[in-house]
């Protein structure tokens, strides 16, 4: 039952953040839905199991594979994070011109490349947060 | 012998590795990237060879016993696969040697690891390192996006990551379902379960959920003509083989095997089928570059594969395996030209003036023999797949379905065509705008892999067979089941 509560907060706080502009909150947000895929795992192995893996098996024995998935979720999710705010960066330190902030039109053009103006919606949102930040 | 197994996963792993620690040696990269990607397409024809009986060959890591082993199985599926997207990772290194992307740090590398991850996505036989191989090969392609795109990529890339992210998460999640519901996760293990128990149908549902968005089918596809035309041609290519394929094959082999082809869910399959088919094709009209063109084919295309799905019967699965496997081809090489069109111009939108059919006559027949293939015309392989694919549909008597499929590759016939008036014939352009020579390390790989579409089309047979082997094995996964689970 706390479990799924814990869930419940973490996916409810991690998807308000997905939907603010700006893509630090972006990145929080994925690192609160992490969180809550991460305490599904081990929800999923039963919670109530205390006794360590490597002793005697029994009843109470906790289910060492979900840990064992848990932690390769944690390196993969860590790992994808630092990714994210490396583009964010780059993107704090770049020009904003050229991007769509509505996400939307094809049909604008820029100088060359000129195909490639359709952009994503938080250009202009993650480096107002960034802005404001300092 | 089933140690070949490990050979297309962990040797472009191990020589990535190797690569990465001697940067900036170019041709030591081509040279190495090169010969891997070939060991590999070798072993992915060797056990191609081995399984085209329908025997299996499976690998437990390590020799560790049942559910806690990392284990690899090749069927004739996941061989066909292997061989195909190895042939196409080869193709696009080519490519990427005349179109410089590989010039840019890191880019071989990178490639392999992705092809790894691809490779791996198609061999295992657990749900967990499904996720983990998936994420393999979305971490070099995070990169890979925005390393060669040209201006928006930084937008372009957040979409990306964003989505993939996400469906990552949604993996995940429902992976952690199936084990909390079963306590398992090898697909094995699982066999029939969601057939058999709602709540497993449920836990599963959210892993078709999460591979639906990886492998863009409507109404989860909004990202992909978003982001993939902003990466330079040859890596949409690689994208485009490798990245949707894994996330529908990963959906075939799980309905086949978890769901047991369980027919309360074909009319959901055959609807995401038809939309993604319409909406696709129909997105691509409006476009006006060659890679937004193609991108939107892709979401079109894959509908047809899903088609074969949703059918589930022995000739619809095997027109679906052979749909897919040709399919690949057919779009590498339509990229590659899409790449070689935008090294010798500059650009590859319809705008600018034509005349390649006059400049580059080999670029214009490996461009016509694909076009032709992807809308369906004899005597290429496309034209065998919609026909297979169409007299299973007739089969079950589904009119709407072969309607809609039959209309679309009509438009699908249009928008090649529109590609092909605007860039090939014509008047050249002034002689200001020919930036570089099209050399033919950018000519050979699309024209290769239009002479496979059309040697495909014309001595189909031991494909076939490969595809009627596939599809036995997906329509009736007691065999697979038992070796992978060893019981």
């Amino acid at each position: 039952m706390s479990a799924a509560f814990v869930v419940g907060v973490l996916v409810a706080a991690g998807v308000f953040l997905l939907l603010r502009p700006g893509l630090l909150r972006v990145v929080l947000g994925f690192v609160l839905l992490g969180h809550a895929v991460n305490v599904v795992l081990l929800a999923a192995g039963g919670l109530g199991r205390r006794t360590a893996a490597l002793e005697e098996v029994g009843p109470d024995t906790a289910d060492p594979l979900p840990q064992a998935f848990v932690l390769t979720a944690i390196v993969i999710t860590f790992g994808i994070t630092i990714h994210l705010l490396g583009l964010l960066r780059r993107g704090a330190g770049g020009p904003t011109s050229g991007a769509d902030p509505t996400g939307g039109g094809s049909g604008t053009e820029s100088t060359d490349e000129t195909d490639d103006t359709d952009t994503g919606g938080d250009d202009t949102g993650g480096n107002g947060t960034v802005g404001r930040r300092r | 012998m089933s140690g070949l197994l490990l050979i297309p996963v962990v040797g472009p792993l191990l020589v990535a590795g190797v690569l990465l620690a001697l940067p900036g040696r170019t041709r030591l990269h081509r040279v190495g990237a090169l010969a891997t990607m070939a060991v590999v397409l070798v072993t992915g024809l060797v056990l191609l060879v081995r399984t085209s009986g329908g025997a299996l060959t499976v690998l437990r890591v390590g020799g560790w016993p049942g559910p806690i082993a990392i284990s690899l199985a090749a069927d004739a599926f996941s061989a066909l696969l292997v061989t195909v997207t190895a042939l196409v990772v080869l193709c696009c290194l080519v490519s990427a040697v005349g179109s410089g992307d590989d010039r840019r740090p890191y880019f071989l590398p990178l490639v392999l690891v992705l092809s790894a991850g691809a490779s791996g996505a198609f061999l295992t036989t657990d749900l967990f390192n499904l996720f983990v191989l998936i994420e393999v090969m979305l971490v070099p392609s995070y990169v890979l996006l925005s390393l060669a795109g040209g201006a928006g990529r930084g937008g372009a890339g957040r979409v990306y990551v964003a989505t993939n992210l996400l469906g990552s998460t949604l993996l995940l999640a429902g992976v952690a379902l199936v084990y909390g519901t079963t306590g398992v996760v090898g697909l094995g293990d699982l066999a029939g379960a969601a057939r058999d128990e709602p709540t497993v149908a449920v836990a599963c549902g959210v892993v078709l959920l999460a591979l639906g968005v990886k492998s863009a089918l409507v109404p989860l596809h909004d990202w992909l003509p978003r982001t993939y035309p902003v990466a330079s041609p040859v890596v949409v290519a690689l994208f485009s083989g490798l990245l949707t394929k894994v996330g529908l094959y990963a959906v075939i082999r799980i309905y086949a095997v978890v769901y047991g082809g369980d027919p309360a869910y074909h009319w959901l399959l055959g609807a995401v089928a038809l939309l993604s088919m319409v909406v696709g094709v129909l997105g691509a009209v409006g476009e006006d570059s060659m890679r937004r063109i193609l991108t939107f084919h892709m979401v079109s295309q894959l509908g047809y594969v899903l088609l074969g799905l949703a059918l589930f019967t022995a000739a619809g699965l095997a027109a679906a395996v052979y749909y897919l496997a040709q399919y690949i081809l057919v779009k590498a090489a339509l990229f590659l030209c899409a790449a070689a069109v935008r090294t010798g111009r500059g650009t590859d939108r319809l705008d600018g003036s034509g005349g390649l059919a006059g400049q580059r006559p080999a670029l214009a027949l490996a461009f016509a023999g694909a076009a032709l293939s992807l809308a369906g015309l004899p005597p290429f392989s496309g034209f065998l797949a919609k026909f297979l694919l169409l007299r299973a549909t007739a089969e079950t008597g589904a009119w709407l379905a072969m309607t809609v499929a039959v209309l679309v590759s009509l438009v699908t016939l249009l928008s090649m065509l529109k590609i092909w008036s605007a860039l090939f014939t014509g008047d050249p352009p002034a002689s200001s705008t020919v930036a570089k020579r099209i050399g033919p390390n950018l000519v050979g790989p699309p024209l290769v892999l239009a002479g496979l579409s059309l040697a495909a089309g014309l001595a189909a047979q031991p494909l076939l067979v490969v595809a009627d082997t596939a599809a036995a094995g997906l329509r009736d996964p007691a065999g697979y089941v038992r070796a992978v689970t060893g019981r």
